[in-house]
């Protein structure tokens, strides 16, 4: 059964930003890459991202002074000090280079142009001279939480333009891509990769794929939220699944959900930031601008977990324009004028014309806030290796780095995307280089063998149960009424009750085909038991952090804490165990000490340790979680300090 | 995909092609199935919602649900579209699905375009042939924006295979590179960033696989979702054939 085993150096799991940007790091080093891809790679939901990548260039006048180090202290502060500082820094720093890279590989970025253009500010038309110096150089647009105009941007296709570029590096390097292919379980020794299971969702058949480095880069999970997101449909938090399946694998900070304010209502189709950043505003039922009020220095861009916050609470004040799907607030974009609206903001155009029939340069945009991101995900060290895991990496959405902490900035994960594709690209491929396929057959046949066996259970299982699209849409209510925007003990609680109780149902449920190939139900249900549990430590964490952090708001606990809740979650699914474990480890070494963010919640209770103290601990009490040992050593890349030079 | 119920008061009825090439049962045939229709009801939510309450063996793509990710071009009425897109309030009662054609079928309606679009890109070397390496420590080259714009123009394409189904070329010549393949090619022949030289492009583009196989039927212009300027494309094409040829 040999035809049922391929090998190769690099394994990488998602076709997305991520892990192509990965893919063609490993590749261009002489390595054999293969890759899995439930959807051809250009129709990964990277190319969904409109806005722009977060990237300190200095171009226009509007960002001069701009540097890594405002970029990490926005970074820090967008994430409520839960991002691991160091990885925040070392993102900020090569920003600039993937970005540039990008236009090395094709990406058409809007230019500067010299002289006098026209700008939305804060409500303000103003007329800004660009410099004839910076003419033709990549431009920036405004994004919410961060000191400079940042954002590159590729029109409103910036994901899509991005993704295109690197892939047609992909072809040109010859990566192997086997598209509709989902990987569904692991090949591991209990702490070494080796490699993972792929079913083909042609023909429905499975096969083990050996490699000396795995990668997982599957994006985010957001339909773990049903509809009721703006994720596509194959967001389903696969990777993230197959990594807590192994037992060890930890999850970090996966309460810490993103809700992006302007998702188009009531399709959830996302409305890109970029339309604040060009000057769009925010107004409710009696068309009233209510964000000047609520957040006077930054407005409609203060960060998102502010916004979505505000507007929540405008639209539960029924300040909301009442529908039968629900309540919305509007986005005025009419003042921005026709040809600003069909070029650089031409996808909104497009959008709203195709999914609301409305002219976007004439009328309002009914949008709310909608799940958007998620910040948690496969817990790995700076060199993207997986905790408890040698061989195993993830990058992107997937993969909790962590310089996201608690909110993500807007255009930060297209640019995390490239920037950690280069680096953990180099990582797997040391690894690779250092190995030898040191794995006996047996495990990879035997993998497959147990997924063969839990494809046929699916199939064997007949009379009366529930149907997986009912227990999907249960997950989904529950998920957005009890683990949503604002949260408290009684509503989690119960959703910790209510996805157990789904989770067990799964085992009684009944497939309605059984028809031969890739059977699009069996597919579905495959997946639904790792959603489940992405789901239920979701809500797990989320009861057991008692405070508010970012974008993890309890409404029982409305303060940051910094006095006990300085500190990741960890998440591990025990083999066998019925549910999730948490333990917690500290975000990281602290450069820049808990503050105000400048926007939102001013008030926090205070860190009672010292920050030397809390430092000291870092390394031992990171290692006894299972980090593993990095290239550098901890804090190599921290420039300790330099910060207070931009305060 | 269960929001609260509006209803139109419409009942659609469906034809919808089925083919399942793993079932030694199958046989090519047209099922009917009946929806009653509800407001904003695009042909995502109408094949869910198909899927989910009457017949779970039914394939066919999606993924962003919001016409950017190219996987659920098919053909509507005798039309080729993206089905996330196209409301069935566009649509009469009766609205007949069938798979695009010229792309090997997967299943029902859906078929494998992402094979398709890697080979093409490999036939058309649809990358930017750079001269130099890339240095990380130099500032950007600067382009015109209004050529970053218009390279843009063409970047947009989705590779959904729309303009590939409504050809009447690419129907019968397997050759022939297609309007998203031509495209393709304009894309990167006017970026400076890509140093091929004429005589590569008078070999790629100047003949009867490349722009010269196009008979200016224009279905192409006419369904493209994301509205490419295909006319100035293929014209563009055709002068580059004319200048590349007479220069090398």
């Amino acid at each position: 059964m040999s035809a049922q085993i391929v090998s190769t150096d690099v394994l990488v799991i998602g076709g997305g930003l991520a892990g192509e940007r990965c893919a063609i790091e490993a590749a261009a080093a002489g390595h054999e890459v293969l890759m899995l891809s439930v959807v051809p790679p250009r129709r990964s939901h990277s190319c969904a991202a409109q806005g722009g990548m977060q990237a300190s260039l200095g171009n226009c006048v509007k960002a001069e002074g701009d540097n890594p180090t405002l970029h990490y202290l926005d970074t820090v502060k967008g994430s409520d000090w839960g991002a691991d500082q160091e990885v925040a820094q070392i993102f900020a720093e090569e920003a600039p280079v993937a970005v540039r890279e990008l236009a090395h590989f094709g990406v058409p970025w809007t230019r500067v142009k010299a002289g006098k253009n026209l700008y939305f500010v804060k409500g303000e038309l103003v007329e800004i001279e660009e410099k004839e110096e910076n003419d033709g150089l990549i431009m920036h647009r405004d994004f919410g939480g961060t000191a400079k105009w940042r954002a590159c941007y590729a029109g409103a296709g910036t994901g899509h333009a991005a993704l295109y570029a690197v892939d047609s590096e992909a072809v040109r390097l010859g990566v192997t891509v086997r598209d509709r292919a989902e990987a569904v379980a692991l090949i591991h020794d209990g702490g070494r990769c080796w490699g993972a299971v792929s079913r083909c969702l042609r023909t429905g058949e499975h096969s083990a794929v050996l490699a000396k480095s795995t990668v997982i880069a599957t994006g985010g999970h957001g339909r773990i939220y049903g509809q009721y997101t703006t994720n596509a449909t194959i967001n389903e938090g696969t990777g993230a699944a197959i990594a807590l399946d192994t037992g060890v694998v930890p999850l970090g900070n996966m309460e810490a959900v993103q809700f992006h304010p302007t998702a188009l209502s009531p399709s959830g189709i996302l409305v890109t930031e970029g339309c604040r950043g060009d000057g769009g505003y925010l107004l409710d039922k009696n068309l009233d601008r209510f964000m000047v009020e609520a957040e006077p220095e930054k407005q409609e861009l203060a960060s998102r977990d502010v916004v979505s916050r505000h507007m929540a609470r405008r639209m539960r004040d029924g300040k909301g324009v009442e529908t039968e799907y629900g309540p919305h607030l509007w986005l005025d974009v009419r003042h921005l004028g026709e040809k600003h609206l069909t070029t650089k903001l031409r996808e909104v155009w497009d959008i709203c014309r195709d999914f609301a029939g409305l002219n976007c340069a004439k009328e309002l945009i009914p949008v709310r806030p909608t799940q958007h991101y998620s910040m948690g995900g496969v817990r790995v060290n700076k060199d993207g290796e997986a905790y408890n895991m040698a061989g195993l990496f993830a990058a992107g959405e997937s993969a909790c780095w962590d310089m996201h902490g608690f909110n993500r900035l807007g255009g930060n994960s297209l640019a995390e995307t490239i920037v950690t594709g280069r680096l953990v690209g180099k990582s797997a491929s040391r690894l690779a280089s250092r190995s030898s396929l040191d794995v006996a057959t047996t495990v990879a046949m035997d993998a497959v063998r147990r997924a063969e066996v839990h494809a046929s259970s699916w199939l064997e299982r007949s009379g009366p149960g529930p149907s997986v699209y009912e227990i999907r849409d249960e997950m989904a209510e529950t998920m957005i009424a009890d683990v949503g925007i604002f949260r408290t003990e009684d509503d989690l609680a119960g959703a910790v009750v209510r996805l157990q109780d789904l989770l067990s149902q799964c085992d009684r449920a009944v497939l309605r085909s059984k028809v031969p190939g890739m059977n699009p139900e069996l597919s579905y249900a495959l997946r639904l038991k790792g959603m489940l549990r992405l789901a239920l430590v979701t809500a797990k964490g989320a009861l057991a952090r008692t405070e508010s952090r970012g974008a993890h708001c309890r409404i029982d606990y409305p303060e940051r804490d910094d006095a006990n809740w300085l500190n990741r979650t960890l998440a591990r699914w025990p083999q066998g165990a019925s549910e999730p474990e948490l333990s917690y480890e500290p975000v990281g070494l602290i450069d820049l000490p808990p503050g105000h963010r400048g926007y939102g919640n001013a008030k926090h209770i205070d860190m009672e340790q010292s920050i030397e103290t809390y430092n000291a601990d870092v390394a031992q009490a990171q290692e006894k979680h299972g980090k593993l040992e990095t290239e550098e050593a901890q804090g190599s890349r921290i420039r300790w300090g330099k910060w207070a030079e931009e305060q | 995909m269960s929001f609260e119920s509006t209803k139109t008061g419409r009942l659609l009825s469906f034809e919808i092609f089925r083919y399942n090439p793993m079932d030694p049962e199958s046989k090519p045939h047209m099922q009917s199935f009946e929806l009653e229709e509800t407001k904003y009801m695009s042909l995502f939510i109408a094949l869910n919602e198909i899927r989910e309450k009457q017949d779970p063996s039914l394939q066919f793509d999606f993924a962003c649900r919001s016409a950017i990710c190219g996987s659920c071009g098919m053909m509507a009425n005798g039309r080729p579209a993206l089905g996330c897109r196209t409301q069935t309030s566009d649509l009469p009662e009766k609205i007949r699905l069938h798979p695009l054609p010229v792309f090997k079928l997967v299943g029902d309606l859906s078929v494998d375009t992402g094979v398709w679009f890697r080979e093409m890109a490999e036939k058309s070397e649809a990358w930017i042939h750079a001269q130099e390496a890339f240095d990380p420590g130099a500032k950007e080259d600067r382009m015109d924006d209004k050529l970053a714009q218009k390279i843009y123009d063409s970047d947009r394409c989705i590779e959904c295979g729309c303009c590939v189904a409504s050809c009447g070329v690419a129907n019968i010549n397997g050759e022939f590179a297609g309007p998203a393949g031509l495209n393709r090619m304009a894309r990167f022949a006017m970026d400076p960033r890509d140093t091929r030289g004429d005589s590569d492009w008078f070999e790629l583009i100047s003949n009867e696989h490349g722009v010269f196989g196009c008979i200016g039927m224009m279905a192409c212009h006419d369904i493209c979702p994301k509205e490419l300027p295909l006319l100035e494309v293929y014209a563009y094409l055709r002068r580059k054939a004319f200048s590349s040829g007479m220069a090398s």
